[in-house]
């Protein structure tokens, strides 16, 4: 039994399409090409006393220019503190006493390191360490100092009309 | 009382039995040596009937989903001044949600309908038994073939109806709504995973592909030989296969965010 040509012709067009539909899926939609041309890249290790909410695949910047990405993120169990794996892009040469901060991407975006330059002549290598890390502002904790600061304040105040008034009184 | 409990056991056997007897029907279709020389045709051509003819108002209605959700979200996210994030909002609920369900329901009222109205006529009008005179299997020469179609085009219409939507939200979002492209499409690269969210789309497109095209089948198959079991089968099927494909989905999206 022969299938006609343009039922046939017809079917493949079905497949064509979807298979363009998936590689459009794949490569624009969800940035698939990051795993096809791989860029060379060298880890870096960083330990945080805090991460916020820090996620795999968060992009490392540089002045604003993606340097690389996190690549895991496991709590150190001797140090108590967020150890974060980075894979850098081998082209760039970085100083060794380089830092890092946590930042946010606008008030509700997603987080991403910020990495300060050194000035040491030696460069980053495979499996280095970079020691100098902020940890991430978490807002209720801001909140809080902010509110300590403003109790505090108000104490001096009140401390300083009672003088004030206890003065008065004494003259 | 004794005649409610009757009624009860009466109907839950009655269920027992329908639910074994589709199971040993879907096994029945497909649990045999496939002669692809002879049976690779028929398949090519259920493909088209099945999956041709819905291309059409996959197409359609993606478009017009995806054009709605940019709008919609456009409208909330403007509130929080998050109309950047409008990308990630519209590929990720059109890729784990919108894309298989409504391709599903659509699938279900565009083939599944039609695959139970015409083995349905083909029951009345006796054709199947008189294939088996001739001594052609019909699970073979009609069940098989539709089975397998539908189990083969519905992720290729998922994939398909993903990408439509989210060029029709590009197309509200970057012309109409006037939001940068850049920001537009890398912000929906960062949330998008291809593993997590486009493989589980796929996924999920076979097992609704799956449940509808053997609700139809079975129903079809089965409809008293009259004109009104057709009428009957055909609305059951659609019926079926869109709670069937919604429980489903409820199981398996808590099956893949919740990682049983």
């Amino acid at each position: 039994m022969r299938v006609k040509p343009h039922i046939e012709i017809m079917v493949g067009f079905l497949l064509l399409l979807s298979i363009v539909a998936l590689s459009f899926l794949a490569f624009k939609v969800s940035g698939l090409k990051s795993y096809v041309n791989k860029p060379e890249t060298y880890l870096v290790h960083a330990e945080f006393d805090d991460i916020g909410n820090l996620k795999e695949r968060a992009s490392i910047r540089l002045a604003g220019v993606r340097i690389g990405q996190v690549v895991k993120i496991h709590l150190n169990p001797e140090t108590f503190r967020a150890d974060v794996v980075m894979a850098i892009y081998r082209k760039n040469n970085l100083p060794i006493d380089s830092s890092l901060r946590i930042l946010t991407e606008g008030l509700l975006g997603t987080n991403y390191l910020a990495l300060t330059p050194g000035y040491s002549d030696q460069s980053l290598k495979e499996g280095a360490r970079i020691e100098e890390t902020h940890s991430a502002m978490i807002l209720e904790n801001l909140i809080g100092q902010l509110l300590y600061r403003f109790k505090d304040d108000d104490k001096k105040d009140q401390k300083k009309h009672s003088k004030i008034e206890h003065k008065v009184v004494i003259s | 009382m004794l005649d409610f409990v009757q009624m009860l056991g009466h109907n839950s056997l009655k269920f027992t039995r329908r639910l074994g007897g589709s199971f040993c029907f879907l096994c029945a279709s497909l649990l045999r040596w496939p002669r692809w020389r002879r049976s690779f045709p028929l398949l090519i051509e259920q493909i088209y009937f099945i999956g041709v003819y819905s291309l059409l108002i996959i197409i359609i209605s993606a478009a017009f989903i995806g054009m709605v959700l940019a709008l919609q979200g456009h409208n909330t996210l403007e509130k929080f001044s998050a109309s950047s994030q409008l990308g990630q909002l519209l590929a990720l609920s059109v890729i784990r949600e919108l894309g298989p369900v409504i391709c599903a329901l659509l699938f279900a009222g565009r083939a599944g309908s039609a695959i139970a109205a015409e083995i349905g006529l083909m029951q009345t009008t006796e054709q199947l038994a008189s294939m088996e005179m001739m001594g052609v299997d019909p699970l073979w020469r009609i069940i098989s073939p539709r089975f397998w179609a539908g189990f083969y085009v519905m992720p290729l219409l998922v994939l398909i109806f993903d990408m439509v939507a989210i060029l029709g939200g590009y197309l509200i979002s970057v012309d109409w709504l006037a939001l940068d492209a850049g920001t537009f499409w890398s912000n929906m690269q960062s949330s998008v995973d291809f593993y997590t969210d486009v493989v589980n789309s796929v996924l999920k497109g076979l097992a609704f592909g799956f449940v509808v095209t053997w609700v139809s089948v079975y129903q079809g198959y089965y409809a008293p030989p009259n004109a009104e079991g057709i009428s009957h089968a055909t609305t059951r099927a659609v019926v079926y296969s869109s709670v069937f494909v919604l429980g489903l989905d409820l199981i398996l999206t808590a099956v893949m965010l919740g990682g049983w």
